[in-house]
């Protein structure tokens, strides 16, 4: 079919075949332009003899992290491993895991969406649900690595104690994905906070 | 009855891959770590080294452990007993992919049978299986992933072609198993579709026309977001400063597009055919610089104020035919007339920019209902801020969050220790003090304006005719007020760290309430003022024109004080911070009274639109300007707020204060202009009326002359908007329904209260049987 370039590239550009733009537009949040940016950023990170086939390379983790949009974002290897498909599990990234990665965190996107992948996100050993252990790394992510903005630790097990008082409802000492989205579902600062454009 | 569950040690198939890091999305790779675990334990087991394994266990984290939380308490689990736990349904849909397939289709079979409820018997379709005729060997969420591919796509075959590419597009499922199903789907309708040829081949869920037309409209719509000039400058902002700073610039926006269109409306009805065919008057004074700044002078006699525009029918072919007569000419050249569609303008430009308020506001609200329970867990989970990618600016919010933080564990901790009754007592008087300090100081600003003002006219009353003393006396006024207003709000300040408020967020609301009443008390009384003829003008001119002007005046002195503010707020004050006391902290951006005054200009414009149309043009403009000033000197001046901020939240409350207190108040101002003020005799559309609403009457009354089958619209018109019992009655309409939805969200937050208890209740069932199932393997064992 047809192919459809980004436009603010000049003949270098490499496209995308128009009718593989249109399955993109239709399975995921992002614009037609959105989609296109996102290839031109994507393709940026390969080498020059690669870019022509952009749409089935997969890109190493360490490249994916050099974007500004991840750069300095503490959850930048969660986000890495929570959206790539690769079969090896080294957290290298194709471009439809890249495309997708946008959706969730686009500004269309539901908020149910968001808060399924926030959950991923934060369940750092992926065993399903959120322990003390989870949230600990959490909260150490969110404060930073400087050693004078830690929490210590009788603060970090009064925080845990909070949270699991709040948001387990079930009192099972864990909060699963259910309890999870029913949190957050309360906050409308959720959805805007968790948002990235390129 | 129900059969017990046979529980066995039944390990699920997997064994092709092993040694593989399992990955949250790969199920069999899951599976298979469990089967590696499970024969690395059993070996154990046998050597009964079980309780030493756990502490191996607990510190090696990368190996995906269930509940090691529950281990502290329970020391000794079985492997088997924990493989269980981990297969729960509750675990694995935050996991797995086969998980998330089954509660896809779960709840599109949910959608196809809404209205019937489906049978108890049928289990199968359940998520959570009941433990009523549990059986594992027939357990959906054992099938393989290839048999819940196949069991989804006929559940979306099923749905009607709109519903089915809503669900494709909010599985929570990767791209790559999306374009699977899609595929799927597609070679499945691919027969169908050869059947049913009148159906138009679009994609596989047989798209029809009407609704790719909406797709595409809805692209165009989203491509106009996208070629908005502002995006980067937003995006800049919202990367360096949160979401906290962005929504003062979002907020700024909705207010360009209201005045938009507003401007649009007056300009098409009102400005462009005044200016086709201009009235005939007396030449207009020269043109010199200082017009911008009073608005007198060389725009007094031009299209900026009401007082030009005439009150006869434009283009009007028998233009001097008695009223009520019939004239002879066979075809009219467009007549306009002129009074009547400035009234009109003024009044559809209100209802749409009313229309659109209330809209913004319910869009606001809709995220915005929720109980104030779980604030520690909600700040934790929504704490971090994604669009925020500069690396300083990402330090920065860490440490913020670790302040907040801590500020809210010490205030958990003191709210739990009571006060002592002496330091209640003496923080209600501080409380007190500072309210009437507040009110006080507010009701004394305005006082002063009115004395001011009084003490203004008699000045120019006695002075003589110099004409740039009489402009300057003009900008006096607008001068104090403007000063009142950028100054209280600075005292209210320190009055607030004085009061020493329990929570920074309490102390945001009472700054912003305060501000609210001065910025309030002042504008009723300039109202007031204005409508009592008080205004500072030449006796020449229409008071309408010089109402126009006042307002023309307040509004070029807000935006030049908006300069000053940042001049001296922020470029001057950084230059201290850092030259004289050397320290490396910035100004902050005060968002809520930035907002404010925002708020307070709009204010202006509405107040007046009907005494000069032109004034949304000029707030446009002011707006544009602002918002690249604001910016500029918030990249070079400002630091990263350091408060706690919750941006959705205080979003609704300025849109609401903009809706509520400001625009219905300069509704009703322009409501009891319309219907009681007499307008002037000698220039202005209505010239000679009683009322300005007369004209409006006047065309009704003309209308039934002219055409007798018509009576049932005056009939109406003087029934129903003249008669107050049917504003009375629509009332308490609207008050009835408000009755109804509060009793209905009532009722909704019992039926959540009493699911909440039940699955309370089913956590301790679980925990029950989980203990028994351990007992079971203990005796097993042994």
């Amino acid at each position: 079919g047809r192919r459809e370039g980004s436009g603010a590239m000049g003949g270098s550009a490499s496209l995308i075949p128009r009718d593989l733009l249109g399955e993109y537009q239709e399975l995921t949040f992002l614009s037609k332009q959105e989609i296109l940016l996102a290839y031109k950023r994507f393709s940026e990170l390969l080498p020059r003899e690669e870019r022509e086939n952009a749409c089935s390379v997969r890109v190493p983790k360490s490249h994916i992290l050099t974007l500004p949009e991840l750069r300095a974002n503490p959850f930048q290897h969660r986000i890495c491993h929570v959206f790539s498909t690769s079969e090896t599990g080294d957290d290298s990234m194709s471009f439809e895991d890249f495309l997708d990665m946008l959706s969730v965190f686009s500004d269309s996107a539901t908020s149910d969406i968001k808060s399924h992948y926030a959950f991923r996100i934060f369940d750092f050993d992926d065993d399903g649900t959120l322990d003390r252990k989870d949230l600990e790394q959490l909260v150490n992510c969110l404060t930073g690595q400087g050693e004078e903005s830690r929490l210590s630790s009788a603060e970090m097990e009064q925080l845990i104690q909070n949270i699991l008082d709040e948001s387990d409802i079930d009192r099972d000492g864990t909060i699963n994905m259910s309890e999870f989205q029913h949190v957050v579902s309360r906050s409308p600062d959720f959805a805007s906070s968790f948002k990235i454009v390129l | 009855m129900a059969q017990p569950p046979s529980i066995t040690l039944h390990v699920p198939e997997g064994t092709e891959s092993d040694g593989q890091e399992p990955s949250p999305d790969n199920e069999r790779a899951l599976h298979t770590s469990f089967h590696q675990l499970i024969l690395e334990q059993s070996s154990l087991i046998e050597a009964d080294l079980e309780l030493e394994l756990q502490e191996r266990d607990r510190d090696a984290c990368a190996v995906a452990w269930p509940e090691p939380g529950q281990d502290e308490e329970h020391p000794s689990y079985s492997s088997a007993s924990l493989q269980i736990l981990a297969s729960m349904p509750s675990r694995t849909i935050g996991r797995n992919l086969g998980a998330i397939i089954s509660q896809c289709c779960n709840r599109t079979a949910q959608l196809r049978r809404r209205s019937t409820r489906p049978p108890l018997q049928q289990l199968s379709r359940a998520a959570r299986p009941s433990l009523r005729q549990y059986d594992l060997e027939a357990d959906p969420t054992r099938a393989t992933l290839e048999d819940k591919r196949r069991q989804l796509v006929k559940e979306l075959l099923s749905l009607s072609p709109s519903q089915c590419s809503h669900m494709l597009l909010t599985m929570p499922v990767s791209l790559v198993e999306k374009r699977i199903l899609r595929r799927q789907l597609s070679r499945q309708r691919g027969p169908l579709r050869q059947r049913a040829h009148h159906r138009a081949p679009f994609s596989p869920c047989g798209w029809s026309k009407v609704y790719v037309l909406v797709s595409q409209g809805y692209r165009l719509l989203s491509l106009l977001r996208a070629a908005q000039p502002w995006h980067y400058a937003l995006k800049q902002i919202g990367g360096r400063f949160g979401s906290s700073v962005l929504s003062y610039f979002l907020f700024l926006k909705t207010l360009v597009v209201l005045n938009f269109f507003s401007f649009l409306i007056l300009l098409a009805f009102v400005v462009v055919p005044q200016a086709v065919y201009p009235p005939a008057s007396v030449s207009p004074q020269p043109f010199t610089g200082l017009e911008l700044l009073t608005g007198a002078g060389y725009f007094t006699r031009s299209l900026l104020y009401c007082g030009y525009y005439s009150n006869v029918t434009l283009n009007d072919p028998c233009p001097s035919s008695p009223e009520g007569s019939v004239c002879p000419l066979a075809a009219p050249v467009l007549p306009y007339n002129m009074p009547l569609a400035y009234l009109f303008s003024v009044g559809v430009s209100f209802l749409v920019t009313c229309v659109l308020l209330v809209y913004s506001v319910s869009r606001s609200f809709r995220g915005n209902v929720g109980s104030s329970k779980g604030d520690l867990a909600i700040k934790v989970f929504g704490a971090w801020d994604f669009k925020v990618i500069q690396r300083h600016s990402v330090k920065l919010q860490c440490e913020n969050i670790c302040t907040q933080l801590k500020e809210l564990l010490v205030e958990l901790r003191s709210r739990s220790r009571s006060r002592s009754c002496s330091q209640r007592l003496g923080h209600c008087i501080v409380m007190l003090l500072a309210w009437l300090l507040a009110l006080g100081s507010a009701l004394g600003c305005a006082l002063a304006v009115h004395y001011f003002s009084q003490h203004m006219r008699m000045e120019q009353q006695a002075r003589g005719s110099g004409r740039w003393q009489q402009e300057a006396l003009l900008l006096v006024l607008p001068l104090v007020v403007s000063f009142l207003n950028a100054l209280m709000p600075h005292l209210y300040n320190l009055l607030a760290m004085w009061e020493k408020q329990d929570s920074p967020v309490t102390q945001i609301y009472v700054a912003i309430f305060r501000n609210l009443i001065l910025k309030t008390m002042v504008l009723i009384l300039l109202c007031y003022q204005w409508l009592n003829w008080s205004v500072i003008c030449s006796t020449e001119e229409c008071w309408e024109t010089c109402v126009g002007q006042d307002l023309y005046r307040f509004m070029v002195m807000d935006f030049i004080f908006a300069l000053l503010d940042s001049l001296f707020g922020e470029l001057l004050w950084r230059l201290i911070l850092e030259k004289r006391l050397k320290t490396k902290q910035r100004p902050e951006f005060d968002i809520a009274r930035n907002v404010l005054e925002l708020i307070y200009g709009q204010t202006l414009t509405w107040l007046g639109v009907l005494f000069s149309p032109l004034l949304p043009a000029v707030q446009m403009l002011k707006l544009l300007l602002l918002f690249y000033i604001k910016k500029t000197s918030l990249m070079q001046n400002c630091q990263s707020p350091s408060k706690p901020w919750q941006a959705s939240r205080m979003s609704t409350i300025f849109i609401t204060l903009l809706c509520f207190p400001f625009f219905l108040g300069a509704a009703a101002f322009l409501s009891y202009t319309i219907w009681s003020v007499q307008p002037s005799e000698t220039c202005g559309p209505f010239r000679g009326l009683g009322t300005i609403y007369q004209s409006g009457k006047r065309w009704v009354l003309v209308l039934e002359k002219s055409n007798p089958n018509i009576t049932w619209f005056a009939w109406v018109h003087q029934h129903l908007l003249e008669n107050t019992s049917i504003l009375f009655l629509m009332s308490m309409a609207v008050i009835a329904v408000i009755y109804f939805n509060i009793q209905v969200v009532r009722g909704h937050r019992r039926v959540i209260r009493l699911l909440q208890e039940q699955i309370v209740n089913d956590g301790k069932d679980r925990t029950f049987l989980i203990e028994k199932l351990h007992s079971v393997y203990k005796w097993k064992d042994r």
